[in-house]
């Protein structure tokens, strides 16, 4: 086989591998998406109060559009993985990165290739629930035209793939910590407020609407939500497209570096 | 005092869970940390709510901050006390629960004090501080009755959240995979509980009111202390029944939680 064949062969089977990994437990799938969904409700009721309070809209959303977010921020957590991973840095301080390391595979994209397979199976389990009850139970406003769903299915993948070249800087952060729970809990704190999956971010002040932007986490939920139900078409919807490919080429060549960086250390304990 | 001695084992389980925590004390403080973090980004949902708003639920910024700041003490408290309970089904697969079995003590307070996570206090502190700057905020016609409904809400909220987590430990005796089923109820009965109410359809209403009472730990107790009307069908006099709730939600978790031990048949370790 030709290098490139081969590369894609090994990412090919290293996204089934995480595909199939993760469709093993179906109870803790259906448990994930109930919960989600009993969260999309009460979301769903505080956006619509909100809204309400405000005289019928807010930030540009409606009473159907604003709970519309709310069921779309709830079906796309566990795809994009909001609330982190952290095999990685555990396989740091095990030590069993050193096998990673022996394996003729790239570790990021080898990681990267099974996370994109977790993503691709948690997409309709743990989405369509919330889904599906949002339409029920508040009415869900969505495009009727292909083109925002085909720019949607781009904007995704690239939050994806950005979720995890994130998660993939915070896990490097094990080889100088050795106590990883603090670091973890503050990365899960600014990325679900920053990524707008707490509150739309079109709801935020001035000045931590700026702070938001200056991260990569309006990528993750704010933008594909956008894109999805059109709120930015065209012109606007590939400009934010194009911000999310900035963010994971940037993010890509920084864990590159860290991870070398990292791993001499690794090799200098002898680990 | 025979009950000192009845105590005694209990005592000295929490006092080395207590010393392990904060024998390595950069992780401790990042830990807190991290909970101090967490309290701050639930306030910060409100705040960015009340930042384009007035009024929600008939609550103002002053109101909804006194309701948030006694859901969140409640929660973190009784998050703090019992929230390792979540735990059990890694002790079910593990085997770990049987050590338990073995020894001459009640399971479910063996379990309890088998963690008291000392950094949860952060998330605490966030809401006391919260709390702090409200009471003053709002109007409050003090007398004593005001001033014990307060300390009951805090008992009987703490007490409700602490029996939540309980419950949701007993199903985890049939749903060990499924364990992340009784996050609705505890965290998102948490959730509920931080806003009023009234802004709920009526069926979302009453599951957070009379099936995971999460409306008795804040909202019902908050309208008590403004002297507001509650929505239709929650007078706010029922801001008073929060520890007749409390004793109810324990009645029922501890009945499961029995069912759910005698269910269990050992993890043939």
């Amino acid at each position: 086989m030709s290098p490139v064949r081969l590369r894609i062969a090994v990412v090919t089977a290293h996204i089934a591998m995480g595909f199939r990994r993760w469709s093993t437990y179906r109870l803790a799938t259906a448990a994930g998406a109930f919960t989600n969904t009993i969260f999309g409700l009460i979301k769903a009721y505080i956006t619509i109060g909100a809204i309400g309070a405000a005289g019928g809209t807010l930030g540009g959303y409606d009473a159907v559009t604003g709970a519309t977010y709310a069921w779309l921020a709830q079906a796309l957590l566990a795809p994009v993985n909001v609330f982190g991973w952290q095999e990685l840095a555990l396989r740091i301080r095990t030590g069993d990165i050193s096998i990673d390391l022996a394996r003729p595979v790239d570790p990021q994209l080898a990681f990267m290739a099974a996370d994109l397979g977790r993503a691709a199976y948690s997409f309709i389990p743990r989405g369509a629930p919330p889904l599906l009850v949002g339409a029920l139970v508040t009415g869900l406003a969505l495009p009727a035209t292909p083109l925002p769903y085909l720019l949607a299915a781009l904007s995704l993948l690239l939050a994806v793939m950005v979720s995890f070249s994130c998660l993939w800087l915070m896990n490097l952060t094990a080889f100088w910590l050795l106590d990883l729970r603090g670091v973890t809990t503050l990365y899960m704190v600014a990325c679900t407020f920053l990524s707008g999956m707490v509150v739309p971010i079109h709801w935020f002040p001035e000045w931590l609407a700026t702070a938001a932007a200056w991260t990569p986490f309006p990528s993750l939920i704010q933008t594909p939500i956008d894109v999805i139900t059109a709120r930015a078409e065209g012109t606007d919807a590939l400009m934010l497209i194009g911000t999310q490919a900035l963010w994971l080429s940037g993010l890509i060549i920084a864990g590159r570096l860290v991870f070398r960086t990292g791993a001499k250390r690794l090799v200098v304990q002898g680990g | 005092m025979a009950d000192t001695g009845r105590l005694h084992p209990y005592r000295v389980l929490l006092s080395s869970r207590l010393r392990s925590q904060t024998a390595y004390r950069r992780s401790f403080a990042m830990d807190v940390l991290g909970s101090v973090a967490i309290g701050a980004l639930e306030f910060g949902e409100v705040f960015v709510i009340f930042t384009n708003i007035d009024v929600l639920g008939e609550l103002d910024f002053a109101a909804a901050a006194l309701l948030f700041a006694l859901a969140n003490i409640c929660f973190s408290l009784a998050d703090m006390i019992v929230g390792h309970a979540d735990r059990l089904p890694t002790y079910l697969r593990q085997g770990t629960l049987d050590a338990f079995l073995l020894r001459p003590l009640p399971v479910l307070a063996q379990l309890i004090t088998s963690d008291l996570s000392l950094r949860r206090l952060g998330r605490t502190a966030v809401a006391v501080v919260v709390l702090g700057v409200a009471l003053p905020l709002n109007d409050i016609s003090w007398g004593p009755d005001k001033v014990a409904l307060l300390a009951l809400a805090v008992v009987a909220g703490t007490a409700i959240f602490a029996a939540l987590f309980v419950c949701a430990a007993a199903v985890q005796f049939w749903l060990v995979e499924g364990s992340e089923f009784s996050n609705s109820f505890t965290y998102g009965g948490s959730y509920a509980s931080q806003y009023p109410a009234s802004i709920f359809a009526l069926p979302v209403r009453v599951l957070f009111t009379f099936v995971v009472p999460a409306a008795f730990v804040a909202y019902l107790p908050t309208l008590a202390l403004l002297d507001l009307a509650g929505p239709p069908g929650l007078p706010a006099w029922l801001g008073w029944c929060s520890p007749v709730m409390a004793v109810v939600i324990w009645g029922v978790a501890l009945t499961g939680w029995r069912a759910g031990l005698r269910h269990y048949t050992g993890a043939g370790s």
